[in-house]
């Protein structure tokens, strides 16, 4: 029986998210105090060494990120910034607000020692709008965290002067996608930008600016405790850690589970999840949210990490699960995720703005005239290699992911 | 509050833009941004009156249409739609009479679809201002409204 695991979620439920006395009765806050006697160049080279791979999605080395921020020089840099993208709005996906809502004392902890680590004395977190219990939550935690001088000038009497401010997003998918995020910061519509220059260089307001997702950043003081070989006892050898995942959909127990990376889907699925609900049999998982990839039973033994399942055509993405019974049609959900990319499409790129009408489009004329459905996949799949290609945000990059999924694992039962 | 007054709140500096955007509609009780609003924003921050504007249009929760009292947002994410299908929809409608980006005559009450609302161990859910709704079906949802009706009649 696979057990959890857990390193962000360590101190979930175990106090009052709005009582910071209680969080530092658990131990907390002694990392970012730890780490603040630390060399910052010797932080960088420990999240390096742990091979901590970002949470948000993408799974680029966290280190690395680091390094690049810590490293960067420009002729006018006033400050470095960092902030942590809580904009969690992948379909399926709930991590970050539970991260948020019972433990946000980490995430701050874990944006101190980052800040540290590259010399930002700015820091914000960019929170989708419709979260209001983390905005509630949040905003309490960096009031009580100035109040006992965790944050401010003068941080733990370290001489390192570090504040974070919220921001609150407004309803766009796309604001999730950091360099949109940025743009959204500076109080514009969220319109991607163009990249390089990546925001280790050039980031808010022209300045490097580190961005990581709320759990990236709910690890590092993790880390700071225990070590990077500690860390690297714990999942794969190219994902190391724990993960969480969030299942729901047609199972006996839904919800988020926090678990060592490797576990396979068949563990996370029937043994935390309780099973497939009534009895039913397992059709197929839809795993990393809209921008993520249809899978079969074929996969349910797979490792649950970033590399185990890119072999078999499939992302582990933000984490989601989204599982579907024998009963439910593969055609009807991918006809909601291609209208959740038509609705969330920017416009600011024509083939972002145009393919995703189009695959719509595509969908709808099958369901009205009866076209051959193996027809229309590859229909899809030529239309989405083509956004894929020439889209300039991963927005436009993603329909290819489920659509590609489907050809391989569904074709017969699209 | 006095707008100018929610408006100094915050720093004259860009990135307050949604955060001031936001506490402006949630003080006006029928949620959303009057002209007024966008000029003294516009105002406030140095910049102009249209790019306030475009601002506020592209962000979903924004409106510059009066809206109801009771701003419903219904989860349409991908998975909300398989566990809930139409029946979410069918029984709003039942209760208050509207479907989506319809408010009441009265201003009560407006319906909105929204993107994933992040329950999704929960579904289908739904917002109603700041509160959020789980595990939605027929009992629970006329549960909901006729609450709401009777709170307001006690209060008014």
């Amino acid at each position: 029986m696979v057990s959890e695991k857990k390193i962000a979620l360590r101190n979930a439920e175990k106090y009052n998210p709005i009582k910071i006395d209680e969080y530092i009765k658990l131990g907390g806050y002694k990392n970012a105090q730890k780490a603040l006697k630390m060399n910052p160049v010797d932080i960088v080279d420990l999240v390096i060494d742990a091979r901590l791979r970002g949470r948000g999605g993408a799974g680029f080395s966290a280190g690395q990120k680091k390094k690049y921020t810590s490293e960067a020089i420009c002729d006018r840099c006033i400050q470095k910034y960092i902030i942590c993208n809580a904009d969690e709005g992948e379909p399926g996906t709930f991590k970050d607000r539970v991260i948020m809502e019972q433990d946000p004392h980490i995430l701050l902890e874990g944006m101190i020692i980052g800040a540290h680590a590259i010399g930002a004395t700015k820091g914000f977190i960019y929170v989708r709008g419709e979260y209001t219990d983390s905005i509630y939550i949040l905003g309490i935690a960096i009031e009580q965290a100035k109040q006992k001088g965790f944050l401010g000038k003068n941080i733990f009497n370290s001489g390192f002067d570090f504040d974070i401010e919220l921001k609150l997003g407004a309803g766009s998918y796309l604001c999730g996608e950091e360099l949109t995020l940025l743009e959204s910061l500076e109080g514009k519509r969220g319109y991607p930008r163009i990249k390089p220059p990546f925001p280790a260089e050039k980031g808010l307001f022209g300045m490097p600016t580190l961005i990581n997702n709320v759990e990236t950043f709910a690890h590092i003081p993790y880390i700071i405790e225990y070590g990077a070989d500690h860390y690297r006892t714990m999942g794969t050898e190219n994902s190391p850690g724990t993960k969480i995942f969030t299942i729901s959909g047609d199972v006996n127990k839904p919800g988020y589970y926090e678990v060592a990376m490797g576990t396979t889907l068949r563990e996370l699925v029937y043994e935390l999840a309780g099973g497939i609900k009534n009895n039913k049999k397992f059709k197929a998982a839809v795993l990393g949210g809209a921008a993520g990839t249809f899978v079969d039973e074929t996969v349910l033994d797979t490792q649950m990490g970033f590399d185990t399942l890119k072999e078999k055509g499939a992302v582990l993405g933000s984490g989601a699960i989204m599982v579907m019974s024998e009963d439910r049609s593969i055609f009807d959900m991918t006809h909601s995720i291609l209208k959740f990319f038509k609705h969330e499409s920017c416009g600011k790129c024509v083939p972002c703005r145009i393919g995703t009408a189009q695959l719509m489009q595509l969908m709808k004329q099958t369901k009205e005239n009866g076209t051959d459905r193996k027809v229309l996949l590859d229909q899809l799949l030529s239309e989405a290699e083509y956004m894929a290609k020439t889209s300039l945000c991963p927005l436009g990059q993603s329909p290819i992911m489920p659509i590609k999924s489907l050809k391989q694992y569904f074709e017969n039962q699209f | 509050m006095d707008k100018s007054a929610i408006i100094s709140k915050f720093e004259p500096q860009k990135d307050n833009m949604l955060n001031i955007l936001h506490e402006l509609q949630n003080s006006n009780p029928q949620n959303f941004l009057t002209t007024e609003d966008l000029k003294l924003v516009a105002n406030y921050l140095n910049t102009t009156y249209s790019s306030v504007y475009g601002v506020v249009k592209y962000y979903s929760m924004f409106s510059v249409e009066p809206r109801g009292k009771y701003l419903i947002r219904i989860c349409k994410s991908p998975l909300c739609n398989m566990v809930g299908d139409k029946s979410v929809l069918n029984d709003i409608k039942e209760n208050i009479g509207i479907g989506i980006g319809e408010t009441t005559d009265d201003l009560m009450f407006s319906v909105e679809a929204s993107e994933c609302l992040g329950h999704c161990a929960e579904a289908p859910v739904m917002m109603i201002n700041e509160g959020v709704y789980k595990n939605l079906d027929s009992k629970k949802i006329k549960d909901i409204f006729q609450n709401i009706k009777l709170n307001h009649k006690n209060t008014d």
